[in-house]
């Protein structure tokens, strides 16, 4: 064995290397953030006005992706939608990471009695079908944004939870865990400094792959008419909305949100191996 | 060419690809095996013995080949032979048995199917049929009621068990040669006899010829008919095993035999040329012991049960004085282990009482003893050096974990200061504390799990098994250091440990454990040289040796039932 090790950036760029699918995901989230980050400075129309006069134009050199039923630039409102659409999907996604790590790595460290109420839990939560729950808490909670991301990250927490106790408790026994506890930790420090960040490689692959799933479960509630009202610029919302013009063939008003969502998606998926790869030490040598 | 002969490996050459280049496992390596012979490869981890037999019967992983070499099955060539050559010569005449065979069995059909599936491969009976052979082949194994076993699932039976079945798969087909990889590590010493000559019986009535792949110098001396050392993918001596090891002639054998524990060497008999004076064959009580030395640790009827009435410990008592090395010694389950742990206070005793220093910190919870003042004056030393490591610590971050926990250093010059005097204090290199574990050796990690348990100066240290993991001449360098270390600061030792010879160097007093209850106690010297109960005798008499006059007991004499 090689005892060389390897400085953060040729790591990530040896990963890269060996795997071009990673690199070529990478640079397309790298580039949905910017856009998201700097879209609204960049268009060339206001994604909100309307103009009647050139409502329903085909692709030209003016709009690049045509015009939508009110005259609205349809490649403009995709690009500022990348923001809001991002936005959700962090959020949830973050929220339910953050929550379902940590009850999941107790249910997993601890075990027993506690272990198995989460348990339950869990299962009557996976027993529902997820979209049709989040549909039911949106309606519930109210027609807003953040109850989207509420939403969302509450259908994606049995996931999270589940996936941090298996981790958890293929380590609680291991020997750097009793000699944390020997060096003076208090069973939720070595929960929260040991065990977490020894599951993160893991976990990290799972955040990238829910990342393009909370894209597409955010853009699929606006599209039935939950969460993102109009004229606000979302994707789900712009597909929805485009449908019903598809059949006088302007099909248009669709594709550009609905390849910007694809695309998304794909690039979160793509994504997550390479990420464990550059998150777990042990690749380093 | 030579009718008699088996196998003949010529020049060798095996090669892994890897992230950083080629790295070249075996370099040249030549024997040749005659039929019914029986050869020991012995060396120590990395030096390229599994390779070679996983080259001979192309097991190699996806990353490994054969670069150069040529590798003869009675006169046919099979260096390069495709699958189909193979499966005719692979279990039908070569079989292997692994290193740990719980995990070599398929664990979802039970071992009769399993047995009969070897069979089948290479004859074509019926499954009635083939179940009859199988239940042969158990009572040759000589396992404890056959017919119960043949419908047993792997994890029903004991490690030992497993083993047989193994062995009993491997010679299913009738090979005329049996390659076995470390097949006792892992397994109690008694076991470990029993398997062994079975395996040689089992051989020599068959007229096989067996390659045996150990690390243990003991157990190649007594189960084979010619010995060959390797090092670093290269042999360096090939010899009858009576004259290997008492005149060794090159560098490398003589210094992996003087690090090897006998009967009668001491700590510093270790490593060959050391300077530190002999000391005696068993360690005396220090005069400040025998002056009645003040008491550090007291433990009264310590008991451990576990749900499903069963009982890991007993009713356990002994005491322990300032600077004082005691040795708990058993097989697995004798429950030696989990006295370490309750003594340590990450588990709570289900009765008993455990005096530290006139404290019953027995009565403190184990979930609060981080807390107490005393968390830093008992401190342990794992077994598993690169299992007892955090994947995300550096070496630095390791030995400095206790230090900002215990000791409340913050980073800075203080806390650097002080990791660097562990590093030194155990012999670590100051310029490995950036690295992580995976990039460590097993000898450095055992360093970095004892520099931070003596970084707050604890007074006792317990060890649990802390050579168990090593190869034997980084043994022979870590007990010398545990040994100076206790001398130099006075620590006490509690010495946990399957290996006798190990104990006994170490430890002035020894205690055998066997089902969680105390067998015997006593001065290290006196169990040894007049153990009184059968069960210390047969332990005792279990372990290999490789000295030509060392006296072998069969453990049939001893009337202790095989596992």
């Amino acid at each position: 064995m090689s005892t060389a090790s390897y400085s953060t950036f040729a790591h990530i760029g040896w990963v890269l290397r060996g795997n071009p699918l990673t690199a070529v995901s990478a640079a397309g989230v790298a580039v949905l953030c910017l856009l998201a980050a700097v879209g609204p400075y960049l268009v060339p129309y206001d994604p909100i006005a309307s103009n009647v006069a050139i409502a329903l134009q085909a692709p030209s050199a003016a709009h690049w992706a045509g015009t939508d039923q009110l005259g609205r630039d349809v490649f403009s409102r995709t690009i500022v939608a990348a923001r809001l659409d991002l936005m959700i999907a962090a959020s949830a996604v973050s929220l339910s990471f953050v929550i379902g790590a940590v009850v999941g790595s107790i249910s997993g460290y601890v075990g027993g009695r506690l272990d198995q109420v989460i348990g339950r839990f869990v299962d009557v939560l996976m027993a529902f079908p997820l979209f049709v729950l989040a549909m039911a808490l949106v309606a519930a909670l109210g027609n807003r944004v953040e109850n989207i991301v509420i939403a969302t990250a509450f259908i994606n927490l049995p996931f999270y939870i589940r996936f941090a106790r298996a981790e958890v408790n293929v380590r609680r026994n291991a020997g750097w865990v009793e000699s944390a506890r020997a060096c003076g930790d208090s069973h939720l420090s070595v929960i929260l400094r040991f065990l977490l960040p020894n599951i993160l490689p893991a976990m990290a692959v799972q955040i990238s792959l829910n990342l393009g799933w909370a894209v597409l479960n955010a853009a699929g509630l606006s599209f039935i008419g939950l969460g993102v009202r109009q004229p606000t610029p979302e994707w789900g919302i712009m597909v929805a909305e485009g449908a019903r013009f598809i059949s006088t063939g302007n099909w248009w008003l669709v594709a550009c949100p609905g390849f910007a969502l694809m695309v998304t998606v794909l690039f979160f998926n793509l994504l997550g191996d390479g990420l464990r790869d550059i998150l777990d030490p042990r690749m380093r040598t | 060419m030579n009718a008699s002969q088996l196998l003949k490996i010529e020049d060798l050459h095996v090669s892994f690809s890897t992230r950083n280049g080629l790295v070249h496992a075996v370099r040249g390596v030549s024997l040749q095996l005659d039929v019914g012979e029986t050869l020991g490869i012995v060396g120590e981890s990395g030096s390229g013995k599994s390779v070679t037999a996983f080259a001979v019967t192309h097991l190699l992983e996806a990353s490994g080949r054969i670069t150069a070499g040529k590798i003869a099955y009675k006169g046919q060539d099979i260096t390069h032979a495709n699958w189909k050559t193979l499966r005719s010569v692979h279990g039908a005449a070569i079989a292997m048995i692994f290193q740990n065979p719980r995990a070599a069995l398929n664990p979802i059909r039970t071992v009769g199917l399993q047995i009969a599936d070897a069979i089948r491969v290479h004859s074509h009976i019926t499954m009635a049929e083939a179940r009859v052979r199988a239940l042969e082949l158990l009572y040759d194994v000589m396992i404890r009621e056959p017919e119960k076993r043949l419908d047993a699932y792997p994890h029903e039976l004991s490690g030992g068990m497993c083993q047989r079945i193994m062995i009993a798969m491997a010679v299913a087909s009738e090979p005329d040669l049996l390659i076995a990889d470390e097949p006792t590590t892992g397994l109690d010493v008694t076991t470990q006899k029993t398997v062994m000559d079975l395996l040689g019986s089992i051989t020599a009535k068959r007229g096989m010829a067996t390659i045996l792949i150990t690390h243990d110098l003991g157990l190649a001396a007594k189960y084979c008919g010619r010995v060959t050392v390797m090092e670093r993918g290269l042999m360096v001596e090939d010899a009858p095993p009576k004259q290997l090891f008492s005149t060794p002639s090159h560098p490398y054998t003589k210094r992996l035999v003087a690090a090897s524990p006998t009967l009668t060497s001491t700590i510093s008999d270790l490593v060959a040329g050391s300077v530190q004076g002999s000391l005696p064959v068993c360690l005396k009580p220090s005069v400040k012991s025998q002056s009645k030395s003040t008491m550090l640790l007291a433990v009264q009827q310590l008991s451990k049960h576990y749900p499903g009435a069963i009982t890991a410990v007993s009713k356990v008592s002994f005491t322990l004085g300032c600077g004082d090395s005691l040795g708990l010694v058993g097989e697995s389950g004798s429950g030696k282990s989990t006295i370490a742990r309750m003594l340590c206070r990450l588990i709570d005793a289900s009765h008993g009482e455990i005096v530290f220093d006139g404290i019953a910190v027995g009565s403190i919870a184990a979930s609060d003893f981080h807390k107490s003042a005393l968390r830093k004056d008992i401190q342990i030393v794992f077994q598993d050096p690169h299992d007892s490591l955090n994947p995300r610590f550096s070496a630095f971050d390791c030995i400095a974990h206790p230090l900002r926990r215990l000791m409340g250093m913050k980073s800075g010059e203080l806390l650097t200061n002080a990791v660097n005097e562990c590093a030194l204090r155990v012999g670590l290199p100051l310029d490995l504390l950036g690295r992580f574990p995976h990039q460590l050796s097993g000898g450095q990690k055992a360093r970095i799990g004892i520099a931070r348990a003596i970084a707050c100066k604890p007074r006792l240290l317990v060890l649990d098994e802390p050579t168990a993991a090593l190869d034997v001449s980084v043994q022979a360098v870590i007990l010398q250091l545990l040994d100076r270390l206790r001398r130099e600061e006075g620590l006490t030792f509690l010495f946990v440990s399957h290996d006798l010879n190990v104990v006994r160097m170490m430890c002035e007093r020894t205690i055998v454990l066997r089902h969680g209850e105390i067998i015997e106690e006593g001065l290290s010297c006196d169990i040894f040289s007049s153990p009184q109960s059968d069960y210390t005798r047969a332990l005792i008499a279990a372990i290999p040796h490789f000295e030509p006059d060392a006296p072998q007991i069969s453990l049939a004499e001893l009337m202790i039932e095989p596992a």
